[in-house]
């Protein structure tokens, strides 16, 4: 068990990087808690594997300090960090029976033969392994050979953090469900550190106590799910998250208020940028967009009914907008009019938000 | 609903089936042929049943040639498969380098045999060659032409030299086929370099190593042309090996008839092998 620290973390593949592009984690600062489960969050090629493979000293950062309550790790090996991870894909000793693979970290270092076998037992039964013990590891199916990825990691007692590298991706998805709810059940049983890899945000809002959302190479937000919901610092953030993600759209100030395409908005931030400042958006959830006979015009492109509720495309000028409306609102034929809520209209600087 | 029947497409099978029939089949059959009767030429052929066969399984000669054959065998694979896998260990995985230790890998494998044998012949000779010489010049009385011992050695590293570039390849692509995670789990893990080795890198390696072995195996069962150039089967008959001797008898004392009874024997006995060897190594996997 260790809290997690972070100290000005960047790291380039590249011998002499020379700028900010050779750059796969920029510079990242973070301290993450003991016992909480934490999500990366991001599209492929983001640096979340890059970050991850640092904290698990498979990697050594180009610049920077990774700290496990207060002790500095940086160079301290894999081995001797008392982490586990967890891969893509999973990875077990084809030529060992599911019991020696569990048992195979304790053998390694040197643990008596009769607290290997109660150990694994133990682990065994957590993940519901027990009846396969005396298995051949490689003639298990994908959901159990990652079982026993993790249970590999389970066994040590010594484990500061569990960390997951999209452990889900070659699992079939009505299994996928079921092996992410064990780990939040482990979690919530065993109080371990878990940081979570993922580009899937359900996947990442489901398991997370807290979401660290990054985009090229920097943390751009970190928040529980309800917070890069209804707060997304970035407008990154606002589009990765929800499904249709944010509405972001051009805006200019004038006369004291936002305006989007010549239209007065009311917006969530309370003190206003100058005019000319850098380039200014307005992010609206298409949840916090609806029809409205005071709003401004628009043209209907397209509704998709997803049974629950109907998503709308509309358009103003050549804005596309998307609004989720309830699954029995009526939508209206002539001359429809749309408005934004203003507390949750957010306006965003050069990507980042206005408060 | 039945499925369609359509024959014509035993069409498509024909050309298959003519150029299998002219280079594998009749060949064989005219062998088969050979092998229970016997001829003194001019298309006459006299009865002789399993004659052949019995004469060759009962000959000291077979039977000397038939263990030589098994010791040469199983040398070469004892010291080619592990050599291989210890040179592909110590490959490069990535960098510039790793064109130039395949390429450098390669060249004894396009070597005609042939050439390697005369390469060995002359490079092993203990008056002229480079090899004999500084053996010699060392104080060790060194002659393959002469000493059996020497004849078995100089074989044997000609054929390390020759063959142990294949296996390493096809080890070398069983490594790189290993994905990253596997090392980085067991680093995790704590595991030591040699349960690395045992744990994932053999075990992934089985496939290709057991393709290189039924290669490495029916090569060297059937191996003529490099000891034939380098030793001629001597000195004496300490190095002719079973296609040696077959040819010996077939095309030295024009024995037709035991020389195809040899044959077929020689033949099932390379099949019989390759077949209980792959049902071994293949057991496993269909548990």
């Amino acid at each position: 068990m260790a809290k997690i620290t972070l100290k000005n973390l960047r790291h380039s593949y590249l011998a002499e990087p020379q700028n900010k592009e050779d750059y796969a984690l920029q510079q990242i600062d973070a301290e993450w808690s003991d016992g909480s489960a934490y999500a990366l969050l991001g599209p492929s090629g983001c640096g979340k594997t890059t970050l991850l493979n640092i904290i698990s000293g498979l990697l050594t950062p180009s610049e920077g300090q990774v700290l496990f309550d207060d002790k500095d790790i940086t160079h301290i090996p894999t081995a001797e960090r008392h982490i586990a991870q967890i891969f893509q894909f999973p990875v077990v000793y084809d030529t060992m029976s599911v019991f020696d693979n569990l048992a195979f970290p304790l053998r390694n270092r040197g643990v008596a033969e009769d607290k290997v076998t109660a150990r694994v037992n133990e682990v065994a039964k957590m993940l519901d392994l027990e009846h396969s013990l005396k298995q051949r590891a490689s003639g298990l199916t994908a959901d159990g050979k990652q079982k026993i990825s993790l249970g590999r990691g389970l066994v040590r007692e010594d484990v500061n953090v569990i960390m997951f590298d999209e452990p889900l991706t070659v699992i079939d998805p009505h299994l996928k469900w079921l092996l992410r709810s064990k780990l939040k059940e482990l979690h919530q049983q065993l109080g371990i550190t878990m940081i979570y890899v993922t580009h899937d945000q359900t996947e990442a809002l489901t398991f997370a106590d807290h979401v660290v959302v990054m985009f090229e190479g920097t943390v751009v937000q970190v928040g529980t799910p309800v917070e890069l919901f209804e707060h997304p610092a970035h407008t990154f953030v606002g589009h990765f998250i929800g499904s249709p993600g944010m509405n972001i759209l051009p805006c200019e100030i004038s006369d004291a208020a936002a305006h989007f395409a010549g239209n007065r908005l009311q917006t969530a931030c309370t003190k206003l940028p100058g005019i000319g400042t850098g380039n200014l958006e307005v992010g609206v959830r298409p949840e916090f967009v609806q029809f409205d006979d005071s709003g401004f015009p628009v043209e209907i492109v397209k509704v998709d009914d997803l049974g629950r509720h109907q998503i709308v495309a509309v358009r103003h000028n050549d804005n596309a907008i998307k609004m989720i409306i309830a699954e029995d609102a009526p939508i209206p034929s002539e001359n429809p009019r749309i408005s934004f809520s203003p507390q949750h209209t957010r306006l965003y600087q050069d990507s980042w938000v206005v408060n | 609903m039945s499925k369609p029947t359509n024959q014509k497409a035993w069409l498509l099978v024909i050309p298959v089936v003519l150029l299998v029939a002219f280079n594998a089949l009749i060949p064989l059959m005219t062998v088969v042929n050979y092998s229970v009767q016997e001829t003194f030429g001019n298309n006459v052929f006299f009865w002789e049943g399993v004659k052949w066969f019995e004469q060759v399984l009962n000959s000291s000669r077979f039977h000397e040639a038939f263990l030589r054959q098994l010791a040469f065998t199983g040398t070469i694979l004892l010291i080619e498969i592990p050599l291989g896998i210890a040179v592909a260990l110590s490959m490069p995985k990535k960098g510039p380098w790793v064109s130039v230790c395949l390429v450098l890998m390669a060249l004894p494998l396009l070597i005609p045999w042939n050439v390697v044998g005369a390469m060995w012949n002359i490079f092993a000779l203990p008056d002229i060659g480079l090899l004999g010489r500084t053996i010699n010049a060392m104080g060790i009385d060194y002659n393959f032409t002469q000493q059996p011992l020497a004849a078995w050695i100089t074989t044997i590293a000609m054929d390390v030299w020759h063959w142990t570039s294949l296996v390493v390849l096809l080890a070398y692509a069983g490594l790189c086929s290993i994905p990253d995670a596997y090392y980085q789990a067991a680093k995790i893990d704590g595991a030591s370099p040699w349960s690395v080795f045992w744990r994932i890198q053999l075990p992934k390696m089985k496939h290709v190593l057991t393709i290189a072995i039924l290669l490495r195996f029916m090569d060297s069962f059937m191996i003529y042309t490099e000891p034939f150039v380098l030793t001629g089967g001597g000195p004496g008959n300490t190095t002719t090996f079973l296609s040696i001797d077959l040819v010996k008898i077939a095309l030295g004392q024009f024995d037709l008839g035991p020389a195809a009874a040899m044959s077929l024997i020689y033949f099932f006995v390379v099949l019989l092998m390759c077949w209980i060897f792959y049902t071994l190594m293949m057991r496993d996997e269909e548990q």
